[in-house]
């Protein structure tokens, strides 16, 4: 009785001071709902895959590989995306350098830049339509300007997916970008500028190693955005050709041939691809600098 | 001034910003313009203009209801992220415990997914339970991510809050409700109410796991956005303009709302705390 009585206390003091005590049944909740809405769902679709409507374990994927027009969609879906996430991630270094410091405008800046990212791509892709259709506001300036004589083909092709990427893409990776380079201590640029760097030198020396890093993750997450592209695919591009990327077709499989199996299986598919370019892009990242960036970040 | 003449690459960079800039106007006024053009075709500017796109579009794609449905939505999925999501980041902020960097892996993982990725599976497991297109359907698919982003923008934010002062309300006798009531309440309202603020913006432009579990009842607006664009073969493209202009217009609202109390960056994510 008395060795019970001691045994408990004991015990919850030992977990306790391990940081088990009744706290954490706060997160129960929050578990319970990643767990049935995201990891089950998940779990499911995984073993779902492999149950295909005919055929052995393999079948759905044997039959994505097999048939170029559903294997050729991840080519389609890297060459969009692998470019557009190369041009948002490039084009943030520059601008994020100069924003670095105070500059006039700055919060006016980023502000303005939210926006595309809250105009979504269903609206971006309808405002690219008229903007840059034929006789949309792109082109007419461009013909006044003699630039061109015929308009510029810029929707429902590979082009007009690609901007649509960079419209809604550009300024996340802008903000990330700018996140990262505001966490890196000033003063580590003034030491390289007292002993004689100049900016060029102080950029590649000083701030791109130790921005490196940020820009791996800045880059993983960008390109996960437009790896997922759907509805600029489907809206502003050939989504029949040109555009068909992996989730057109997983799409395509689960609700309009209604065989959930195989577009569960083009779903984890799509997942591993983007695992492996993730995977790619970290183990670099590996190679890289990883200590304190000296500031807040 | 002078610093402007030596560095030309500022000018490049600022051309290349303005640049930017421009088109998007373009974008977006282009819609913005047609929808309240009587015709354009060809030329500048539309050839009159008029309001009457705004009621067709409100008729014909039933945007009351779709207004309704988008505002249902949107509040309760805020509703149950935050009492979901606000107690784990307290857990999370204050406990470090064996298998936390796991549990952060789980909440994680649902923001760096895609949505099309993880909303094939998802929506399947709906139809299995009879719940895709309903309502429901559509609020628990997007608790999917707003959970996790309500856990990790509140678990900063927690963590930044002194834990000596919960202790010196026990001290003086405070029982546990009172001081959830009384001392962090209003400590994390602020952080509350950003964070719901951004599930908000999400929820209401979220459209790929909407679209993908939603049903005729239960499109919120950007899905009958889509949809209208679809369907738009016999309808005016005015009117759908009209729609994606209130679309737009509400967002905006939104978000000049959300940059009130929140910083830009934190619309974007807060994956930076857990790399």
């Amino acid at each position: 009785m008395t060795a019970v009585a001691s045994a408990r206390p004991a015990l919850r003091h030992r977990l306790a001071e391990r940081g088990i005590d009744r706290t954490l049944l706060l997160l129960v909740p929050g578990l319970l709902v990643t767990a049935c809405l995201f990891l089950y769902p998940f779990l499911y679709g995984l073993q779902l895959s492999f149950a295909p409507r005919q055929g052995g374990i393999f079948a759905n994927y044997a039959r994505f590989f097999g048939d170029p027009y559903l294997r050729d969609t991840i080519w389609t879906t890297l060459g969009i995306a692998l470019p557009a996430t190369f041009i948002n991630v490039l084009a943030s270094i520059p601008i994020a350098y100069v924003m670095r410091v105070r500059v006039r405008g700055k919060r006016l800046l980023t502000t303005i830049l939210v926006v595309p990212i809250t105009l979504g791509t269903v609206l971006t892709a309808q405002g690219l339509i008229m903007y840059g259709g034929p006789a949309g506001w792109l082109n007419k300036v461009l013909t006044v300007l003699g630039i061109t004589d015929e308009p510029l083909p810029l929707i429902h092709n590979y082009t007009g997916v690609l901007l649509s990427l960079v419209i809604t893409g550009f300024p996340f990776s802008f903000l990330l970008t700018l996140s990262y380079l505001s966490g890196i201590d000033p003063s580590l640029e003034k030491a390289a500028a007292t002993l004689g760097a100049n900016g060029v030198q102080r950029f590649r020396r000083i701030t791109l190693p130790l921005l490196a890093p940020g820009l791996a993750i800045t880059f993983c997450l960008s390109f996960v955005m437009a790896f997922s592209v759907f509805p600029s695919a489907q809206l502003v591009g050939d989504p029949a050709n040109e555009t068909r990327v992996i989730s057109i077709a997983a799409y395509h499989a689960a609700f309009e041939e209604y065989d959930y199996s195989m577009g569960s299986a083009v779903a984890m598919l799509m997942a591993v691809v983007m695992l492996i370019v993730i995977g790619l892009v970290m183990a670099w990242r590996g190679t890289l600098y990883r200590g304190a960036t000296g500031g807040k970040g | 001034m002078s610093g402007w003449v030596a560095r030309p690459g500022r000018w490049v960079v600022w051309a290349i910003v303005v640049f930017f800039f421009v088109n998007l106007a373009g974008v977006v006024l282009s819609v913005v313009v047609d929808s309240f053009g009587r015709q354009w075709f060809g030329t500048w500017l539309p050839d009159g203009f008029t309001t009457h796109w705004y009621a067709d579009a409100w008729r014909e794609f039933g945007l009351s209801d779709v207004l309704l449905t988008t505002a249902i939505v949107a509040l309760v999925v805020i509703a149950v992220s935050v009492a979901v999501g606000v107690p784990a980041a307290y857990a999370l902020a204050r406990r470090s415990f064996p298998g936390k960097r796991l549990v952060m892996l789980l909440f994680v993982l649902p923001i760096l997914i895609p949505p099309i990725t993880y909303g094939i599976p998802l929506a399947t497991v709906l139809y299995k339970f009879h719940l895709a297109g309903t309502t429901t359907g559509v609020i628990l698919a997007n608790l999917v991510p707003s959970v996790p982003f309500v856990v990790l923008t509140m678990t900063p934010f927690i963590e930044q809050i002194d834990p000596k002062i919960e202790a010196a309300a026990r001290m003086s006798g405070a029982r546990t409700v009172s001081v959830f009531t009384r001392i962090l309440g209003p400590l994390l309202l602020p952080g509350i109410l950003a964070a719901s603020i951004l599930v908000l913006v999400r929820t209401v432009g979220m459209f790929e796991l909407t679209f993908l579990t939603a049903g005729p009842d239960s499109t919120t607006l950007v899905v009958a956005l889509y949809n209208s664009v679809f369907a738009a073969g016999i309808r005016a493209n005015q009117s759908v303009d009209a729609m994606a202009t209130i679309y737009t217009a509400s967002m905006l609202v939104l978000l000049l709302v959300a940059l009130r109390f929140v910083n830009p960056t934190q619309l974007v994510t807060r994956i930076r705390e857990e790399t």
